[in-house]
């Protein structure tokens, strides 16, 4: 009766359990994947149908409303710009010595041929803000054990509606993330009783929109931190873009005219 | 005998004038229809050849996989070689470049800033960095509402609502904002020489054409071409020259397996030409059923009563001893003669309305304001020389069909009652 009794309140008990330990994993993968500041000098690898490209920027960013990046090479994207504040992004030209903002349905747009949208790129925010995360379960990704976990939004203002990432449970680093477009509702159906049945039942509306496979882990500044990752826009046939860290500095103070639209035409 | 039938046609009006009339309406009906189908439909091809399709269109094979994505980066390379070899191999055909893109077009307000800004559908062409007559073509000319056509670097055409949109005019710069070729972001500043009015709304409101050398710059497109578009050197479209143009070209890349050798198709097989076209032809050939169906039974219906009209006629001539035979041989004969005056005078009045209507047409830009299909907005009909005879020979069958249907009455007739029937 005992051993019975034990059972049950296990299980009433263990949702509320895998839901706080969920949270207090993507608390985790915030803690290593967000910061105050960050100033990131990277390599775009754009995996074209003809060749490849490799495009080298320099980035700053504060908190989720500020970010400029440079471009560096190649020549004929060096020295274009760009700002994000709020939800506002300007690009500058060198070129015509033009700057453009950019708004709407044109941030959903490639940024420079790559799988990235210009969307992806400003979405910064932690996951603990935007979405609602369950552990659904554990896999082996590259001999590392990971925990799997469904996130849906819990705000309207996000880029992908569900995501569903692999989280290494010991360096709590996402190994591998897929992103989903809105109306991926799980629906439950309720059973005779009352009690909804135990299997969920997908409604498979919500599209799977882009991959990213995360390697090349490193510890920097005591904070676990992918430096290679692959994003796949699974709308676009190829290899997808590989976006390498070349060098990456945390909580580093930035002078405020960063951010600021006349640093664009400097 | 053929004077006697007309003689007796013109005597006795009673016996032809309804026919006439019936056949010449349904006749004049046939050619006027079907004209101005073939008018309307014929257009819209026209149109859709000369802006999209060409009579046949050369792609990489990859590219036309994901034609409607205008997919640049699967453009075809070593265009200068492939359209020179293309005027040797198929001299009837008149061969050009073309590149479309998508970008962003802003219009600076002069202090750095925008003023306006908004999606653009570019469209390169030979303007006059090559010989060519694309400007003619598409009919540049008579749209150009302000200004004019670009004559050097760095000019472009948008659509007349697009500037207003913008907020721009002849002579303001604007700076336009994709992807080239390659995947990289592009920059480049035009000046507007002109605004067009197509006609076409989604074009009016977002159209940008620039020179296809200028664009080839801008999108690192150097030798590339996206679409290489052949026109007949008549300007006509024939499906079967296209298809048989196409298929000798395809024929030599049929064993290539490279995704970017090229494909020709022609109009036909591109954006569901081929059933629309299909769809031109069943019209006409229903028109041409349901006229003969409903003129037979009308003409049949005519034919009865004439016959009721020339029941003691007929008597009379059987009563004197002629043949039977001799007598439906000679309404035939009548049925012909009245088939062949509605006829003419029914193909007269429609291909003089045809005429008429290829000229000046019906106009429906009131109706195609917020219209996004590329169509014209007015409606003309086109003379074909198969309307002379395709209303021609279903009014002389109708008319010849109904009276055999009546006449069969003729051979019912007893010699030994006809006395009492006609109560002598």
């Amino acid at each position: 009766m005992h051993y019975l009794l034990t059972i049950a309140m296990l299980v009433c008990v263990s949702p509320s359990l895998f839901a706080q330990d969920a949270a207090g994993i993507i608390k985790k993968v915030d803690d290593n994947m967000i910061s105050e500041t960050q100033i990131m000098v990277s390599e775009m690898v754009i995996h074209g149908k003809r060749n490849n490209r490799v495009v080298t920027s320099k980035g700053y960013s504060e908190g989720r409303f500020k970010s400029f990046t440079e471009y560096l090479a190649p020549d004929r994207e060096k020295g274009i710009k760009m700002l994000k504040l709020e939800n506002n992004l300007w690009i500058y030209s060198p070129s015509t010595d033009r700057t453009i903002q950019l708004s709407g349905h044109m941030l959903r747009q490639s940024v420079m041929g790559s799988d990235l949208s210009y969307e992806d790129m400003m979405e910064d925010r932690k996951l603990m803000d935007m979405y609602n995360a369950k552990v659904t379960g554990e896999e082996v990704i590259d001999s590392r054990k990971t925990w799997v976990l469904q996130l849906n939004a819990k705000v309207d203002d996000v880029a992908y509606d569900s995501r569903k990432i692999w989280v290494d449970q010991e360096r709590y680093v996402p190994l591998k993330e897929e992103l989903y477009a809105k109306s991926n509702r799980n629906r439950q159906w309720p059973c005779y009783g009352g009690s909804p049945l135990k299997e969920e039942l997908y409604a498979k509306s919500g599209q799977l929109l882009k991959k990213t496979v995360m390697s090349d882990i490193k510890k920097i500044d005591g904070r676990w931190y992918p430096t290679t990752l692959n994003y796949k826009d699974m709308l676009k046939d190829g290899k997808g873009t590989d976006f390498i860290v070349k060098e990456i500095r945390f909580n580093e103070p930035i002078p405020e005219y960063i951010f600021s639209k006349a640093s664009l035409k400097k | 005998m053929i004077k006697f039938i007309f003689k007796a046609i013109l005597r006795d009006k009673n016996r032809s004038l309804l026919p006439i009339i019936v056949i010449s309406i349904g006749v004049f009906l046939t050619i006027a229809l079907s004209g101005y189908i073939k008018g309307v439909f014929g257009d819209m091809i026209d149109q859709t050849a000369r802006f999209n399709t060409g009579h046949v269109k050369i792609m990489s094979k990859a590219y036309a996989e994901n034609k409607d994505q205008i997919p640049n980066d699967l453009a075809l390379m070593d265009a200068r070689e492939l359209t020179t070899s293309l005027k040797t191999d198929f001299p009837t055909f008149t061969w050009v470049n073309r590149i479309r893109f998508g970008g962003l077009l802003d219009a600076t307000d002069g202090n750095g800033g925008s003023k306006g800004q908004g999606p653009a559908a570019g469209m390169a062409i030979e303007i006059y960095s090559e010989p060519s007559q694309e400007v003619e073509r598409l009919n540049i000319p008579n749209a150009i509402v302000t200004g004019a056509v670009p004559s050097k670097s760095g000019e472009a055409l948008i659509g007349h609502e697009f500037a207003n949109k913008l907020g721009v005019k002849v002579g303001d710069e604007i700076t336009y904002m994709g992807t080239t070729m390659n995947g990289a972001m592009t920059f480049e500043s035009l000046t507007i020489s002109g605004t067009v009015r197509f006609g076409i709304s989604a074009m009016d409101k977002g159209m940008i054409i620039i020179d296809i050398a200028d664009v080839r710059k801008m999108l690192d497109m150097q030798d590339a071409t996206g679409e290489i578009l052949g026109y007949s050197k008549d300007e006509l479209y024939f499906d079967e020259v296209a298809r048989k143009v196409s298929n000798t070209f395809n024929a030599k890349y049929i064993d290539n397996t490279d995704e970017y050798a090229p494909i020709m198709l022609p109009l036909s097989a591109q954006n569901s030409m081929g059933s629309y076209l299909e769809m031109v032809d069943s019209f006409s050939s229903l028109f041409i059923i349901i006229f003969i169906v409903i003129m037979s039974i009308v003409l049949w219906n005519t034919g009865l009563i004439g016959g009721l009209r020339r029941y003691q006629e007929f008597g009379i001539r059987i009563a004197l001893g002629e043949e039977k035979g001799h007598i439906y041989k000679t309404l035939i004969y009548e049925a012909i003669a009245i088939g062949t005056i509605g006829s003419v005078s029914g193909t007269i009045l429609g291909v003089l309305l045809t005429l008429f209507m290829q000229k000046h047409g019906i106009d429906i830009s009131g109706m195609m304001e917020n219209a996004t299909m590329m169509m014209p907005s007015v409606m003309k009909s086109k003379f074909t020389p198969e309307l002379l005879y395709i209303g021609f020979i279903p009014g002389l069958f109708a008319m010849v069909i109904g009276n055999m249907l009546s006449g069969i009455g003729i051979y019912k007739r007893e010699t030994a009652t006809l006395f009492k029937e006609l109560e002598i």
